[in-house]
């Protein structure tokens, strides 16, 4: 079935004919083990790079030659699917509550966070800031972004953890400047929302809007990501702007033991997520602008990644069940903002 | 497409054989693929009662939703039922150079993607595309808009009324042009009085279908709406924001809502088209 | 013989405003796909439609519509069969049901079928507990193609059917005929043309439906991931040449379907005034 591994043996052609006449079953493949990671929509290129990489290494480590196949799309769509039986070995997600749904089923351990370093979260970053060359607007923090002629793209909330971030840190900010006062964060939050132009469900969509489209005077995504469009798009075009304050945006990873289990892959399982705390890892995550907590890369990237105070999601909305209930769950804070 | 043809009944005696055996694998076939996969929409809805069934599929942003996707449906199915009719008319009734290419390029939407739409439409029609620097000047914004919306909407049931009109406009006698153009009536009067009531029927048709298509079209909205909610919002997406939020309850209840008036036109459609052929024929049939 | 319509100046009027709509809403976009597939030059054409996963996903299609369209033949001519050549109470209900793939939203089908085949359905409980994997791996791709494209092969056949009658195979059968023998020598070449324009058709929809497939395809790269997924993949990762180049490749497939119609059009008025 593995239409990938059929096509490395031959042409189009002849993969074809082998498909349609063999119907389904597919000569058996090199690789023993495959392992599958189900990923958020934005990390194709991470673990692309990584993955090779990985293969090397546990051959290195155990003799063995395996195989790492990747599922990518919106996190919740991709947790979603493994509830209802995408048989994925590990996730390696952009949020909490995803793998926290895959827990409450009791495909991942209920303990999860604590079975890798650092909250089982490999790599961090923050929200920052994607304006258009030079800054004409002079956008320089949140507070820059409530003006009356600012254009803000960045990905629905509601459908996209990419959003959620952005939302939350535009919070977070507020409830610090203005010291708790409910009344002025409803404010603020609502001219914020008031100058979006468009929200895509994904936060590549609004990439699009804000670079091909030409919408919006700042886009505000992961600061790994704007870092990459720059990168992709043109250093000259583009400046990245991150906020002296803003949330700090942990990528969770976990073994779905239940899956690992029956496919027999725990143990590679384990062995990939410990692989991206290697210093290796680490510093292939760093090249993709991901911030790192291996002592040896922080300080070969440390011109790369300003100082920001980074408030943690748990420590201003005191948890991440408490974020979806009060925040974005039907009839929540975001969808009374938002009402008309 | 042709709808129009249920003019002759089938026989009622059964002199043929296969009965049995179609009836067999076409009801077998609608249980296992069409009906089966529905009964779960049901049984997620059965968990509601009829209070939080009606909370959910009134809730304000929703309602506005319902509103986007028909208002935009609707201007698109009446753009394609001028435009159709047109298309019908010239495929029909002149001979020009092109002609063929012309007709073969109707059917161009259905046998596109949506998705390949929707990408294309966004990259033409964004302020920086094509038709976006022509038409962005004009202060006329059409990408992430509205407009957008039912611009999407209207490419992608463009051969719905094309195709429903253009057999009965063949099949007319030009002896009705003759006759009523003799009476000394005006082209468009002839046109007005004798061709379009007889086209009606076709022309509703194909716009009723165009419009059911428009209220579940996905892929080619998407990449074009501006997604803003109470503005720009079309209901499937209301759908696809509940099941990222893991509540397939809500998804169902407002799935169900769409499926039913769907299914609600198309049925209203079939019938109504079978009257109108009754009285048409003189209550044969 | 005099017509409505046919001064000179109403018929220009009339075909200039049809050719211009049509190439700004069916040419245009048709042309800015492969303006953008060769935005980077042939070579860059090339190499996007030679990596290996735009070559897996131009397989699973191709795949995939090889399943779909066999069993929607075979249910498409039961189907007109069934309500073309005899009279039964629901007749009409059955017709409509044959409609509800055009009324359902894909992402609904989509959802349905996930619903059903899923760990938490019903159906999908009982597969997974005895490791049959029928979502997020093909077989659940071919399913909701197969549920989206059901009505087209029956929606060619019915009209024609009910048109041509019964006369000719109720002849045949007095003769002494036996069914099968019927519907190959009988049936069928009245019909092998309308069949072949819904095999076409069905092609065309199996070949590029994306909502309902998105929803049930898991999309892993090389394995799940079908041409018109592969469009959103790459349009996603930046690539947006290399999105263009898919679907223009979708877009050929298209204009392949448009001639293949038009050529059957074709040889029907031919054989029409030679008759």
């Amino acid at each position: 079935m593995n239409f990938v591994m059929i096509l490395r043996r031959g042409t189009l052609a002849s993969a074809l004919t082998a498909t349609l006449a063999t119907g389904v079953a597919a000569p058996a493949m090199a690789a023993d083990r495959e392992l599958l990671n189900s990923s958020y929509d934005i990390a194709r290129e991470l673990f692309a790079t990584i993955n090779p990489e990985f293969i090397d290494w546990w051959q290195e480590q155990h003799g063995e030659a395996i195989n790492v196949k990747q599922s990518h799309g919106g996190s919740s769509k991709q947790a979603r699917a493994i509830l209802q039986g995408l048989s994925a070995d590990v996730v390696t997600y952009n949020q909490v509550t995803d793998v926290n749904v895959l827990a409450d089923a009791g495909l991942v351990a209920e303990d999860w966070q604590q079975q890798f370093p650092n909250n089982a979260s490999p790599y961090y970053s923050t929200t920052a800031f994607l304006v258009r060359e030079g800054n004409p607007k002079g956008i320089e923090s949140w507070d820059d972004l409530v003006g009356d002629d600012v254009e803000i793209v960045f990905p629905n909330p509601k459908t996209s953890g990419n959003g959620r971030y952005t939302y939350l840190a535009a919070w977070a900010y507020a409830d610090k400047a203005f010291d708790g006062d409910e009344e002025k964060i409803h404010e603020f939050m609502n001219q914020f929302l008031d100058n979006v132009k468009v929200f895509d469900t994904g936060g590549r969509g609004a990439t699009t809007t804000f670079v091909e489209r030409g919408i919006g005077d700042v886009l505000i995504s992961f600061e790994s990501e704007v870092n990459n469009i720059r990168k992709e798009y043109g250093q000259d075009d583009y400046d990245v702007v991150v906020p002296p304050v803003s949330i700090l945006a942990e990528f969770p990873v976990a073994v779905v033991k239940e899956y690992a289990e029956r496919n027999d892959n725990l143990d590679l399982a384990r062995g990939y997520l410990d692989y991206l705390y290697t210093e290796e890892a680490q510093r292939l995550l760093a090249g993709f602008n991901y911030r790192v907590n291996d002592e040896t890369v922080k300080a070969e990237f440390a011109d790369e990644f300003p100082e920001t105070e980074l408030l943690r999601v748990e420590d201003v909305f005191g948890g991440w069940n408490e974020v979806m209930e009060t925040h974005f769950a039907s009839g929540g804070e975001l969808d009374q903002l938002q009402r008309r | 497409m042709n709808r129009i043809a249920s003019l002759t009944a089938a026989s009622p005696k059964r002199v043929l054989p296969g009965f049995g055996l179609s009836l067999g694998v076409t009801l077998l076939f609608i249980s296992l693929v069409l009906l089966l996969p529905l009964t779960s929409l049901v049984g997620q809805l059965s968990g509601l009662s009829l209070a939080e069934y009606w909370a959910i599929i009134t809730e304000g942003r929703v309602v506005a939703s319902y509103l986007v996707t028909i208002g935009a449906a609707a201007v698109a199915a009446l753009f394609n039922a001028l435009f159709g009719l047109l298309m019908a008319w010239v495929l029909v009734r002149y001979e020009f150079p092109g002609k063929r290419l012309l007709d073969a390029l109707m059917d161009l939407p259905f046998a596109l993607p949506t998705a390949v739409a929707g990408i294309t439409l966004a990259t033409l029609y964004s302020s920086n595309g094509w038709m976006g620097q022509l038409l962005a000047p004009l202060g006329f914004e059409v990408a992430y808009t509205w407009v957008g919306i039912a611009l999407a909407m209207g490419f992608t049931s463009i051969p719905f009324v094309v195709r429903t009109v253009q057999p009965v406009l063949e099949d007319m006698p030009g002896e009705v042009d003759e006759a009523a153009l003799t009476l000394g009536a005006s082209d468009a009067m002839a046109f007005r009085r004798v061709i379009l009531p007889h086209l009606w029927p076709a022309l509703v048709t194909g716009t009723g279908l165009a419009f059911v298509r428009s209220l579940g079209e996905f892929g080619a909205v998407i990449f074009i709406a501006g997604n803003m909610p109470y503005e720009t919002e079309i209901t499937s997406l209301m759908i696809f924001v509940k099941l990222q939020e893991y509540d397939y309850v809500g998804a169902s209840a407002i799935a169900s809502v769409v499926l039913a008036v769907s299914l609600l036109l198309l049925l209203v459609l079939n019938l109504w088209q079978g009257r109108f052929i009754r009285r048409l024929h003189g209550g044969k049939g | 013989m005099q017509r409505i319509g046919d001064s000179p100046r109403v018929r220009r009027v009339l075909v200039g405003l049809a050719i211009f709509f049509s190439a700004l809403f069916l040419l245009l976009p048709l042309v800015a796909i492969f303006a953008q597939a060769f935005a980077e030059g042939l070579e860059m054409f090339w190499a996007n439609l030679s990596d290996e996963y735009t070559l897996a996903a131009i397989g699973l299609t191709l795949f995939v519509a090889a399943l779909t369209i066999p069993v929607n033949l075979v249910f498409g001519v039961f189907l007109a069969w069934l309500v073309t050549r005899f009279a039964f109470p629901g007749r009409r209900l059955l017709q409509t049901l044959i409609d509800i793939p055009f009324a359902v939203s894909p992402v609904v089908a989509g959802l349905v079928y996930l619903l059903l085949y899923g760990r938490n359905g019903w159906i999908g409980g009982w597969l997974d507990s005895h490791d049959i994997q029928i979502m997020f791996a093909w077989p659940g791709i071919v399913l909701v193609t197969i549920f989206v494209t059901c009505p087209f092969v029956a929606r060619e056949l019915i009209p024609l059917m009910q048109a041509q009658g019964a006369r000719e195979e109720e002849a045949a059968v007095t003769l002494g005929a036996s069914g099968w023998t019927v519907f190959r020598r009988v049936t069928l070449p009245n019909i092998k043309w309308a069949l072949l324009y819904g095999v076409i058709l069905t092609n065309a929809r199996a070949v590029g439906e994306f909502g309902a497939v998105s929803v049930v395809s898991g999309s892993i790269r090389g394995e799940t991931n079908t041409l018109p997924l592969h469009v959103e993949l790459l349009y996603q990762d930046y690539n947006t040449v290399g999105a263009f180049t898919a679907a223009a490749l979708l877009a050929l497939i298209a204009l392949f379907t448009l001639a293949a119609k038009a050529f059957l059009e074709w040889r029907a008025t031919r054989r029409e005034n030679a008759a």
